[in-house]
This record gives structure tokens, sequence and C-alpha cells, in this order.
């Protein structure tokens, strides 16, 4: 568990949460906080109090849009977005993730699973490979069968792509998520090195 | 302006509208953008939200690419992308062992030091001067809601672009063509962006504040420079109505769309006629 926290920390380090003074700037911001079990100022505070396992279970990590509101207020500079992404990274690693929030993370492996196999993202099967992830845990015809009436309005429109476009040289693109994998042949975390996330400031 | 071209999978997918905007658009401007040869997908939240490592090791593939392509200039008209793309680019310029490392990842040499421009930037460097000097078809009926979304003005230190919290550049585009852009409150609040599929709820209730605000400040349309929120005020916007118990009826422009009307482009050569609202 202790190389457990201090990968966590590593990773959050370039975030800045320990300057947080709680202001709450952040929560004010966020278009998605007054639906969710916890607010952003609140999870910056589970991370200073040690209890960043509690904020890796919430909803709000995954109720997030990454529209960077949050730190782009912030009178602190903390990377209140950035510590979204570690937490959900962690959170995905350990098997956190809320159950109530399956779809995003349905969703967002989908996309990047497709990204592997094709270089490109094929609409059609990330959809279908969504679905199926979501109807495995949670079988629900009305699920499956929702949008499937966008189709015709979308090929109307020559906005449908049966097959979806793909790389030449996809063996490349399969080599760099095998790197960048956790524990993967690239150096550091794959929460990346705490260096930087967006760099420096300024 | 040799330009290199990051279309980004939503232009090459149910966007391709833009592409065809943008592309027909700056034609008339004499800007020609070049794709990129075998450019990949950045990764967009998937990477950011799961893989830090994957979110740069991804942009930066594109990066060298266009690097070893011959280009100093590189245009990626979805700021989702381009964010990415900045972000690999700045990370990598500050960090030297980070730039070695992730060139062995991508297997090409990224320096991270060609300039990423989004349409807006685009056009500022065509100039006030030669746009407004093409103006045919003034659209002086138009009553614009400039939306910029999240990711064209944020984060601010890595997309260093306008200001974050009232940007003006879409205005002063959109002024050019004689249209008269409303004075409203949401032009960088979030759509809903990429929880189109995966939480649809988030969107409706997002995109539906923003078709309000631009409403009840008397725009007659939106205008847009990023394919995630289009699709969300445009395609789902009978949805939005649905959500919301009001009628809008607000067609969403991409930015291009409008320069290309004024200059005199069809509605069927810049694919408006493509779009889910049509403006009555």
């Amino acid at each position: 568990m202790n190389s457990e926290k201090t990968e966590l920390l590593e990773s959050l380090e370039a975030t800045r949460w320990a300057v947080c003074y709680q202001c709450g700037k952040c929560t004010a911001g966020c278009p998605v906080a007054a639906g969710t079990d916890m607010a952003p100022n609140q999870i910056v505070r589970a991370v200073q109090l040690g209890h960043g396992e509690q904020a890796m279970r919430s909803d709000a990590i995954w109720a997030c849009v990454s529209c960077q509101t949050c730190s782009t207020r912030c009178p602190q500079s903390v990377d209140c977005a950035g510590i979204m992404d570690v937490l959900r990274e962690f959170s995905l690693r350990y098997g956190l993730a809320s159950p109530e929030q399956r779809s995003v993370v349905a969703f967002q492996e989908a996309f990047l699973n497709n990204i592997r196999r094709n270089g490109r993202l094929d609409e059609i099967e990330l959809i279908a490979e969504f679905k199926l992830r979501v109807m495995a845990s949670r079988p629900s015809i009305p699920f499956l069968m929702k949008d499937a009436g966008l189709a015709p309005e979308l090929q109307k429109r020559r906005k449908l792509h049966l097959r979806g476009e793909k790389v030449k040289n996809r063996d490349v693109v399969r080599r760099i998520f095998e790197r960048c994998a956790p524990g993967g042949k690239g150096k550091g975390t794959a929460a990346g090195k705490p260096a930087a996330r967006n760099g420096k400031h300024g | 302006m040799n330009l290199a071209y990051y279309p980004g999978c939503a232009l090459h997918g149910s966007s391709n509208d833009y592409e065809q905007s943008l592309r027909t658009c700056l034609a008339q401007l004499d800007v020609t953008p070049q794709e990129i040869n075998e450019w990949i997908c950045c990764g967009a939240t998937a990477a950011h939200a799961l893989n830090h490592k994957l979110s740069v090791a991804l942009p930066a593939r594109n990066l060298a690419l266009a690097e070893q392509q011959g280009f100093k200039e590189l245009f990626a008209p979805c700021p989702m992308c381009s964010m990415q793309l900045l972000k690999a680019a700045k990370l990598m310029t500050e960090d030297a062992a980070l730039q070695q490392e992730v060139s062995t990842i991508i297997e090409a040499e990224a320096s991270g030091r060609i300039e990423v421009l989004n349409l807006i930037q685009v056009f500022q460097r065509v100039g006030a001067e030669r746009i407004k000097a093409a103006v045919k078809h003034p659209l002086a009926d138009l009553k614009p809601a400039c939306y910029y979304g999240c990711l064209l003005t944020r984060p601010p230190e890595v997309v260093k672009f306008d200001d974050p919290e009232q940007p003006q550049s879409m205005e002063s585009i959109v002024a050019l063509l004689g249209a008269k852009p409303v004075d409203w409150n949401s032009r960088t609040e979030c759509c809903g962006a990429g929880m189109t599929m995966a939480k649809e709820a988030t969107v409706l209730e997002l995109s539906q504040r923003i078709l309000t605000d631009a409403q009840q400040h008397g725009a007659n349309c939106l205008v847009t420079a990023c394919p995630m929120c289009h699709v969300n005020l445009d395609m789902k916007q009978r949805d939005i109505e649905r959500h919301a118990a009001a009628k809008f009826e607000l067609p969403v422009y991409y930015l291009s769309d409008l320069v290309g009307l004024a200059l005199g482009v069809s509605r069927e050569e810049l694919g408006i006629d493509r779009h889910f609202v049509v403006a009555k």
C-alpha cells in the first residue's frame, strides 16, 4: 500500500494539491459539481488528508467533463482537472471505479481500444463496443436501441461511415500503447512522471 | 502559408461537414492545408483521463510526423486535438528527458517546436483587412452568439490563446463579415463535451444552459470552432429542447461557414445543408 501511495503522490506532484486553501472557486465554476457526490474542492481536500481512495471511489471523478475551468480559475494554480485525471487513472488501475459510473469508464476504454486497433477512431465500432461493454454488466434493451434512430439521420447528411479509416502502420500504434501501459517498457509510471502535467505556468 | 493539416478523427467521421466547410472557405482565401500522412488519433479525453503517458505520446507522434514532413505550422481545427498537441509540445520543450523518452516511445523524433494553430488563428494569419476586402455578402441579419467552449482558451498556460474568461477573437472575425455578435455569458461554458454517448444527461443539461443564454441575449444563431460543441448543440438540439421543455431553433454554424457565406460561397458548398438545425 505504501508503494501505491508513493506512486499516487508522485503522479499528483505537479498538480500543486498541497497549496489548496479551500476557497471553493473551483467548485463555484464547475458545471457538474451540483449533481455529484464530491465537489472539486472536496476532492482536493481528500487528497490533502490522505483520503485519495475515497476520491477514487467517488462518482465525481467520472462526472467531471474535463472543461479545465477549475484549474484555470484557481488562485493557487492548483491543477484540479489534472488531479481528476490522476484519480481516474488510479481508480481504474485499482478497480475502484464507482459502479454507477460504469458507462463513462466503458466509453473511455472502448475509445482507447479502438485507437489501439485502428490508429484512428471508427465511430460505429466505438459505439458497438461501448454498448456491448455496458450491456455485459447491465443488460437493457432501451439502452441498446437508443441512438439507433440517429443512424438514418446521419446517413441522410452523409455523416455515417460504416467503415472507419485505419492508418497503414498500425504496428507502431500498438507498440506505442504497449510502451505506455502501466508497467510497460516506457520509464516511469503510466500516470506520467511527476515533472509536469500541463507543464510550467506563466 | 505552407500549412500542415491535422484533421483529427471527428473531421473524418461524423463531423466531416466541418472539414468541408473549412476547406471550401479557406480555399477562397488561398489557404490550402496539407494533410499529414499517417496521422493518428490524439487520444482525446480518453487518453488524458486514463493514461497520462499515452496522452503525451499520441499527439507527440503527430507533431513528429508533421515535422518530418517538413512543416513549421500545423493547423488543428478541433480544439481537443489542438490542446493535446500543444500540451505535448509544451511538455517536451520544457523537459529534455521527457522529449527523449517520448521520442523512443513513438519511434520518431519530435522537437515540439512546430507551431500549432486553431481555426481562429488561421483566419488571423490571413488578416482582417484581407477578409474584410473579400466580403461579398455582408451578414447583416445575423446576430451570432460566439461560442468558444472549453478548450480553445483553456488551459491558458497550454493554449496561450485569447482571454480564458472573456475571449473576443471570434467576435472580431464575425464583425468583419457584417454580423452583429451578441454580448452573452456562456462563451466559455462547457457543452458537456465528450459525454454525448457516455452520459447524455450531462450534455442535455449543460447545452440547455448555453442555448437558453444565447436565446435570452437575442442571438439568432451560434458560431463555434469545435466539432464536439457542434455535435452537442446542433445534432442534439431537438433532444435538448425536449429536456428543457423549450424551443430554441438556433442554427449552429462553424466559424468557416460564416466566413464562407460572406465571401459568397453557397450553403451547399459549405455543407451547411448537412446540419440538423436549419435556419428558417
